[in-house]
């Protein structure tokens, strides 16, 4: 077994099936990666756009479950949504919604064994910035539109 | 080699590896995740065109069966993407193993009642 005194990777100890002790890479390895290249930083924010809807989903259980309770919880539930911090958080999880969804749809690809070259990791980076932009104002039309 | 194992490489192999399970933790994230895009994109543009609905017309669309079908598709792929996901994250970065099994088991029971919470909610509205 090889040995590594870097400090995240000399604590990341697993197995092999046999039993026998293997060091294996921290993953994701926030030491070595430069933060603010495209590649790295859409990675990053597709983990952070997952936690941040996990948190979402909150709000929609509570609007389904206010909903079903009767018309004075729903009525909170509302008064809370039209609220400016209502707004800031469903704004924030039309984006977050959309973005995860986007980069998915380029994980899946990635999955299936395609567009790993460098050109085509930036381009399908780029689609995914320009689409969760223009799928959030399209939704954001739709919502003011639907609000009025 | 610690110990020279007498199991054979297809043995193991059957035991479906170290974590016991294969690569079903990583297959069912991408069928979730599958699943979930055609329903998140009618859920997001559903639920802005509903924006400032009232009472009995957000309940009338609920009940709907299309809807409640769809919703509770949502909801069960949803919060099985949502735990498997949060699960790697858990993973990757709660340490030491005490805490973790902690942390995973109070995120998986959240996730499973909100799931049923929400769900239940679906159905109360779309029987009654």
């Amino acid at each position: 077994m090889s040995h590594s005194e870097d400090g995240p990777d000399a604590t990341f100890i697993g197995s092999r099936t046999d039993g026998t002790p293997v060091v294996r890479p921290l993953s994701p390895h926030l030491q070595v990666y430069d933060m603010l290249q495209m590649t790295s930083s859409l990675s990053i924010l597709n983990r952070a756009t997952g936690i941040a809807w996990s948190v979402g989903l909150i709000f929609l259980v509570w609007w389904l479950a206010a909903l079903a309770g009767g018309p004075a919880s729903f009525a909170s539930v509302q008064w809370f949504l039209g609220s400016v911090i209502g707004w800031v958080v469903l704004a924030g999880l039309i984006v977050v919604a959309w973005f995860h969804t986007l980069a998915g749809i380029r994980h899946l690809v990635w999955d299936a064994g395609y567009g790993f070259d460098m050109p085509n990791t930036y381009r399908s980076g780029r689609m995914v910035i320009a689409g969760t932009a223009g799928l959030s104002v399209l939704t954001l039309i739709i919502l003011i539109g639907a609000w009025i | 080699m610690a110990t020279p194992s007498l199991r054979s490489p297809l043995g193991r192999v059957r035991g479906l590896g170290s974590a016991r399970s294969g690569t079903h933790h990583w297959w069912m994230q991408r069928v979730t995740s599958i699943a979930l895009l055609p329903l998140t994109i009618w859920l997001v543009f559903a639920l802005a065109s509903l924006a400032g609905a009232g009472f009995s017309e957000a309940q009338v669309w609920v009940a709907r069966p299309f809807n409640a079908v769809l919703l509770l598709a949502f909801l069960g792929a949803g919060f099985h993407h949502t735990a498997a996901g949060l699960q790697v994250v858990i993973e990757d970065y709660v340490k030491p193993d005490s805490r973790r099994i902690v942390v995973m088991l109070v995120v998986k029971g959240l996730c499973a009642l909100l799931w049923l919470m929400a769900s239940l909610a679906v159905l109360r509205i779309a029987l009654r």
